[in-house]
């Protein structure tokens, strides 16, 4: 069932229930956005898609990627308080990677000039999990997952350890919206691909999916355990912080 | 174990209990849950020794009950029928009430309660302050029964809610009873329960979930815990109660890793339920099937937030997601589901048993019916309290806290935990109740309540929950993560000296922007302890800014201990006992700290009975 909403004055139809940004999009109204992707289920992580929503007297700030439309709602993309939050995000994700170009130029674009937190580190994932999701919902294989908590949540394989699940398919690589995943050819076959991520590899099968002849199957449990080993001691010194 | 398949046989049941029950009895009640830090289980393993040695077992019950409340006095043991109240008993103790008490009659004076204002002793429980400012009705059997035994519960009543619920109501009736007390959620959020379960009771589908949220991370905080570990059936009641009015068949009781004793009371209370046909099928006949499963925790703080325990159950990573849709309608694997905190539950049981109407008379118009609170920090008595919402903060934590220990000042109380804000004493006499906190710039949260004085230093204690919000957030959104982080930079930069022109403000305003934008509540009220500290306490900050001075002399690097030369009399303990070597004097003599050995340990400044040592 199709519903009106009005965006930025602008009366479009979009389906009852589907997220409102659907309706800026038909209406041509630019809306930025980091982990939002029509191929993959809305996240709402990094929060620049925000809107005000004005519907049955009253007014919310929310996430338009997943804010189901209901018909008579007011969509406004550029209040002084939408364009205040998509210049805070941006000052926090340049405060996080401030290396990284397109952050630098989605600053600038919100008007930033000199950055409003010190440089205390030079990250170049964004989290905003597009590979994480894209490899679990469009292919299917979930090779990759976000791990840990707050501040230390990061993109890794289970423990850290050369995946056995990773197709090589890149998709990755592709979606990922800083560069940061690179994929190469793997230096032992060339033939193969390895994803890497900084110093990092979310590595394809490095002997072809012949599982008979692995040396990494033998010492796939010598790993595992290497990894748990390590992955415990780390959990001892945090918890201990 | 009795069959109970009608209200008839409840009715049977607790009428032979109460036959059974020797008037002529001694019981002694004794805390066997939060007073296990201090040896209470040694206590009651002295009186069970001293009890046989004597040959009293006729004569004597020993009752292991769930938490009494006044924590500052454990281990608490009452006898009764006299109501004779003692703390701080020791095992070495038990001898003296055994001869004193139970076989003279008498009382061991030195173990009574003493008023600090009348100097005088108090013998029965139910004359001593703390209790008697007090409402207990939620918390009413925690201390009195023993929670590891149903017929403890039955027989005082328990399960006649039910009775009445399943056999004289609709489901619908049910659900309009709770909407009609005014009962809002008690985890925090403060939703009105009755609205939840009208939405979950709507929603389409037959397979729905009924949760009880016993993760209570918030630091300082233990009501929930003494409700589980003293009184679990309370909360099973209210969730069998839940089931018939939105059509579940299958509930889940999330309870934090960290709290070994709680999961073992309601492991035990469910599997007796179980045992007489209280859970299962066909629940008194009504053709109501339903089962309890405990769920446990593994150390996270998100995993308390509604979307996130959830997905926990589920076996997922804890993070939360973003509603709509709400669980209600969609929520534990995507059915109808209702999450309420445990106290809710047992705040449910109350309604069923004495009514709507009873309930909404008590408290204020938007805040209905009693809360626990656990009232901790630099009053005197510490513990559990439970008090009519709408009782002012200065009844709380002067008239049943008996004030500020050691006869220092009132600074401000820090309601709500990590997600609530500090209230100071021009505020003392506001209400208690969901709104009137919220106005203040606090929450009610799931009913925290730190007690600070002059020694306490706001910034550091904004710095603190900050950085436990910091390590608890899941991370995913942008507001959170990387504005905690901020945050925390900011303010340990102030902490230690290095706060700039502009702090501030630069924290002002990203504490406004996180609230606004953040993806759940962690990040939403993280900001709440900053800015109401900023709010009230401004000049604090400015000091440490500014001047670099932290005048309550916690900030290691602002400020320096100083021996007040008329007020030392030269006793030698502080020079002693300075792990630096850094005081100097001769007997006699008052004596000098040298700042440029002192490292601030503050070993000094707790030792001198004369408060000699001071800040500056």
């Amino acid at each position: 069932m199709k519903v009106p909403i009005i965006v930025d004055g602008l009366r479009v139809e979009i389906d009852r229930g589907t997220p409102i940004i659907n309706a800026a999009r038909k209406a041509g109204v630019f809306i930025p956005t980091l982990c939002y992707h029509e191929a993959l289920k809305p996240y709402g992580s990094c929060r620049l898609c925000m809107v005000e929503v004005v519907h049955n007297k009253q007014r919310r700030l929310v996430t338009s990627c997943n804010f189901p439309a209901e018909g008579g709602m007011e969509v406004f993309t550029d209040t002084p308080r939408v364009r205040q939050i998509r210049r805070m995000i941006l000052e926090l994700l340049l405060a996080r990677c401030p290396e990284v170009p397109m952050i630098r130029t989605m600053a600038k674009q919100m008007g930033i000039e000199s950055p409003m937190f010190k440089k205390r580190e030079a990250n170049e994932c964004i989290l905003c999990g597009l590979c994480v999701r894209f490899c679990e919902e469009v292919v299917g294989v979930g090779a990759i997952g976000l791990a840990n908590r707050g501040i230390d949540r990061e993109v890794a394989t289970p423990f850290k350890v050369a995946s056995d699940t990773c197709i090589g398919c890149g998709a990755c690589s592709y979606i990922c919206p800083t560069g940061c995943i690179e994929m190469v050819p793997d230096e032992k076959n060339p033939r193969l691909r390895r994803m890497k991520m900084g110093s990092r590899s979310l590595v394809s099968c490095p002997n072809n999916y012949q599982c008979e002849s692995c040396p990494t199957e033998e010492n796939f449990f010598a790993e595992m355990k290497t990894a748990i080993t390590k992955f415990q001691s780390t959990f001892r010194k945090a918890s201990s912080r | 174990m009795q069959q109970i398949r009608t209200t008839a046989d409840l009715e049977r049941l607790r009428g032979s209990l109460l036959q059974k029950g020797d008037p002529g009895k001694i019981l002694i009640r004794i805390c066997n849950t939060g007073c296990r830090a201090r040896k209470s289980a040694k206590v009651i393993e002295a009186f069970e020794n001293e009890v046989r040695e004597q040959g009293l077992q006729d004569k004597v019950e020993i009752k292991k009950t769930g938490c009494h409340g006044f924590c500052e006095m454990g281990p608490i043991v009452v006898i009764e029928p006299e109501n004779i109240f003692y703390c701080r008993v020791k095992p070495e103790d038990t001898g003296d009430i055994v001869s004193e008490t139970i076989l003279n009659g008498g009382v061991v004076e030195r173990l009574l309660w003493k008023d600090p204002d009348t100097k005088k002793f108090i013998k029965c429980e139910k004359d001593i302050p703390f209790y008697k400012k007090q409402k207990k009705s939620i918390s009413f059997n925690c201390g009195r029964i023993d929670p590891t035994d149903i017929e403890d519960y039955i027989a005082g009543g328990g399960y006649s809610a039910l009775g009445k619920a399943l056999t004289t109501m609709t489901p619908a009736e049910v659900v309009e009873m709770v909407v009609a007390s005014g009962l809002r959620g008690r985890g925090g959020g403060g939703f009105p329960a009755g609205i939840k379960w009208r939405l979950c009771s709507a929603a389409p589908g037959n397979i729905k979930y009924i949760i009880a949220n016993g993760d209570e991370g918030d630091p300082g905080a233990f009501m929930d815990r003494s409700l589980m570990e003293g009184d679990p059936h309370s909360i099973i009641e209210g969730m069998i109660i839940g089931a018939f009015a939105i059509g579940a068949r299958h509930g889940f009781i999330y309870v934090r890793q960290e709290y070994p004793i709680a999961i073992e009371h309601l492991s035990i209370a469910i599997q007796q339920a179980e045992e007489c046909g209280l859970l299962g099928k066909d629940i008194l006949g009504t053709g109501l099937d339903f089962t309890i499963k405990i769920d446990r925790g593994a150390g996270a703080f998100v995993c308390g937030e509604e979307t996130a325990l959830m997905i926990s159950i589920e076996g997922r990573s804890g993070t939360p997601r973003s509603r709509p849709p709400y669980p209600a309608i969609e929520g534990l694997w995507g059915k109808p589901t209702v999450l309420n905190n445990v106290e809710t539950f047992g705040n449910i049981t109350k309604i069923f048993s004495k009514g709507a109407d009873w309930y909404s008379s008590i408290g204020t118009d938007n805040s209905k019916g009693t809360k626990i609170f656990s009232l901790v920090g630099k009053v005197k008595n510490t513990g559990l309290v439970e008090v009519e919402m709408g009782t002012t903060l200065r009844e709380i934590i002067f008239g049943i806290g008996g004030g500020i220990r050691k006869g220092k000042r009132f600074k401000a109380v820090q309601t709500g935990g990590p997600s609530g804000g500090c209230i100071p004493i021009s505020r003392i006499d506001m209400p208690v109740d969901y709104d009137s906190l919220r106005e203040a710039g606090a929450i009610m949260g799931s009913g925290g309540m730190i007690v600070m004085d002059e020694s306490s230093c706001m910034v550091d204690l904004a710095r603190y929950f900050i950085q436990f919000l910091l390590f608890e957030s899941c991370g995913k959104c942008i507001p959170c993560r990387e504005g905690l982080k901020q945050m925390h930079h900011i303010l340990t930069n102030i902490c230690e000296g290095r706060g700039e022109h502009g702090d501030i403000e630069t924290l002002t305003e990203l504490g406004r922007f996180m609230t606004t934008t953040s993806l759940c509540g962690l990040g939403g009220t993280a900001s709440n302890p900053v800015l109401s500290t900023i709010r009230y306490f401004r000049d604090e900050y400015e000091a440490h800014i500014y001047d670099k001075k932290c005048r309550a002399g916690v900030c290691k690097n602002l400020f320096e201990y100083y021996i007040d030369e008329e007020l030392c009399n030269g006793c030698t303990l502080c020079k002693v006992k300075c792990p630096e070597g850094a005081i100097t004097g001769r007997k006699k003599k008052p004596h000098m700290i040298d700042p440029q050995k002192c490292i601030k340990c503050g070993i000094c400044y707790s030792l001198c009975k004369l408060e000699a040592v001071r800040v500056r």
